[in-house]
């Protein structure tokens, strides 16, 4: 039997895009890219962007880790496509704050959707980075260029 | 006292007329298998990471505390002497329990790392020349790496890596064949973390010493389980962690021939490792306080002796026949589950299991046998070469002690399961 917590964590939406990932391809022609580094664990990612005027117009991503980090980083494209830099920031802001923040409850997740599956890692502390490293990893290419981002800094 | 217990457990077990391991008497002495995870009993699966401590060490360390603590080696007090002699007793059970010739080979450190990189900044860096070359294995913990390659880079000297088989073992072909006349120094790991392959050390010793080449032997994994004979092994230097040995955290033990210390500088500078001190000159006190400089961990010291006392009192060969067992009766439970594939298959291995389940993240197998109260390690150990070599980002990884019973093993089998159902 498995328990109601491993239920909430491994929601179907989760364990779907662990196997199905969206947007799981290099960009020939990106603009901006950065790479997602969990020492931990060993979860690796590369984040493919080009933004064009104030527009994400195609994303893509490539490499491993588990499945949380792996769903995270897939429905994080799949969330911020076509969508504005800033628009992309505000969810950065709001996903993280739903996994760290103490008033989770009191938070109004309407804006983030389907990412609210997530709001069961937080019962997982030792977890909350696999699912918060696509996100600083999209912010850190936004921001810049090439950098490597890790979770151990 | 410091026994001698070892030689009688080992000679009625070699012949065969081993009683049954009473593992479930030995568990009732670790107060925290006691402990419910989740409200489901621990199973604690992650020795190789760290051991849990038997009350007679826990007791030991409580005892040295409410009735014990002084300063050693400076008072003149009742309390400093009677510290003092536990200090030099638990050096005493350590050199025997190691088979070392002189208790002046054993010294005190913070770990396996701490002991790697005093060899390597003491004996390595005065000695090695740029054409110099160090041989590791490739699959050596990241502690009996990185000093190294600091070392490569303070004297120019090269490190060789000598390869691992598909099974595992190090390829002693390939090792032979990187040994010359440059090579200063062999560091070779007993047992892998993170694969449980046992080297043939002796062999591997012989091989290095033929080249005129010392050789330190990383015993992390071994001293806790196999028994450690110095002499026959005749490695010039041997370090081991007692935290993993049912011992507190914070202490650990560097062997080293007695002609290699005395010739080496001291590692760090300070109270007890001197004879006299003056601002023109300092003569540095004997082997081993010349390495043991400031404060030591006592409390540390006076747990290992405690723990190794333990240890003897059950004696180490039924402790390794046991684990044995445990280990055949694991890998033949974890090979009859769809998907999983166990790496590292070496002819001789320690209580270790690394495993990887279909298209299942370590990470995620580690999440889900913790919450059915199981602890297993799931990651890279601390050895990203080897896990490059096997071409996975990570592996899951079961280590056993004596405490450990097949009923565990039943329970990690079937947390295995509950793996399968969420990913199914
Ligand atoms: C083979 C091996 N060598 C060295 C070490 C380092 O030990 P410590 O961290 O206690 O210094 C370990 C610990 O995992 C180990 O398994």
């Amino acid at each position: 039997m498995v328990s109601s917590e491993l239920r909430e964590l491994y929601q179907e939406l989760i364990l779907d895009h662990s196997k199905k990932p969206r947007n799981f391809r290099a960009l020939a022609d990106a603009n901006h890219t950065a790479e997602g580094f969990n020492p931990l664990c060993g979860d690796k990612l590369k984040l493919y962007l080009k933004v064009e005027g104030d527009v994400i117009q195609d994303i893509g991503f490539e490499g491993s880790g588990c499945a949380i980090s792996k769903a995270s980083t897939s429905m994080m494209t799949a969330s911020v496509k076509g969508k504005s830099v800033s628009e992309a920031e505000r969810l950065f802001h709001e996903f993280h704050h739903m996994l760290s923040g103490n008033d989770a409850a009191k938070m109004d997740l309407s804006k983030l959707g389907k990412l609210t599956v997530f709001a069961g890692v937080s019962e997982f502390p030792v977890r909350v980075k696999c699912a918060t490293l696509a996100w600083h990893t999209l912010k850190a290419g936004l921001e810049s260029d090439g950098k490597v981002v890790s979770t151990e800094e | 006292m410091a026994g001698f217990k070892r030689s009688t457990a080992v000679d009625s077990h070699r012949n065969g007329t081993r009683a049954s391991f009473d593992a479930e008497r030995h568990r009732k002495d670790f107060p925290i298998l006691n402990e419910k995870i989740y409200g489901k009993p621990l199973v604690y699966l992650d020795n190789a990471a760290t051991t849990q401590k038997p009350k007679p060490v826990i007791e030991a360390l409580s005892r040295y505390y409410s009735a014990g603590n002084a300063n050693i080696h400076r008072g003149i007090h009742y309390l400093s002497q009677k510290a003092t002699d536990a200090y030099d007793d638990a050096r005493t059970t350590i050199q025997q329990f190691l088979h070392a010739r002189d208790s002046r080979e054993i010294v005190f450190v913070r770990g396996a790392t701490e002991g790697i990189n005093l060899v390597a900044q003491s004996y390595g860096r005065n000695r090695l020349t740029p054409g110099d070359e160090i041989v590791i294995t490739g699959l050596e913990h990241h502690s009996n790496i990185v000093p190294w390659q600091m070392l490569c880079q303070q004297t120019g000297a090269r490190l060789r890596v000598a390869p691992v088989l598909d099974n595992g073992e190090v390829s002693l072909d390939a090792y032979e064949k990187l040994l010359n006349d440059r090579t200063k120094l062999v560091s070779i790991a007993h047992v892998s973390n993170a694969l449980g392959t046992i080297n043939p050390a002796k062999r591997m010793i012989q091989m290095a010493h033929r080249v005129g080449a010392p050789v330190l032997l990383d015993g992390a994994q071994s001293a806790p389980h196999l028994a450690v004979d110095l002499e026959d092994l005749d490695c010039d230097f041997f370090v081991f962690s007692g935290h993993k040995m049912f011992a507190p955290t914070g202490i650990g033990v560097l062997y080293g021939k007695l002609d290699l210390l005395e010739a080496m500088p001291p590692y760090q500078g300070g109270g007890d490792m001197i004879s006299a001190v003056s601002f023109e000159k300092t003569t540095y006190n004997k082997v081993p306080f010349k390495f043991e400089a400031g404060t030591p961990h006592i409390a540390g010291v006076i747990g290992l002796g405690r723990a190794i006392d333990y240890v003897n009192q059950i004696g180490i060969d039924s402790i390794f026949a046991y684990e044995k067992e445990l280990l055949a009766y694991a890998t033949e439970a974890l090979l009859k589950i769809p998907g999983l594939r166990i790496i590292g298959t070496a002819k001789e291995k320690a209580s270790i299991i690394s495993f990887v389940l279909a298209d299942v993240h370590p990470h995620d197998i580690g999440t889900i046998l913790d919450q059915e109260g199981v602890a297993i390690r799931a990651g890279h150990h601390c050895a990203m070469p080897l896990m490059e070599r096997f071409k996975v980002p990570a592996t899951a990884r079961a280590s056993f002690a004596f405490y450990n019973t097949k009923s565990e093993i039943d329970q990690l089998v079937k947390a295995i399961h509950s793996v399968l159902e969420v990913f199914g």
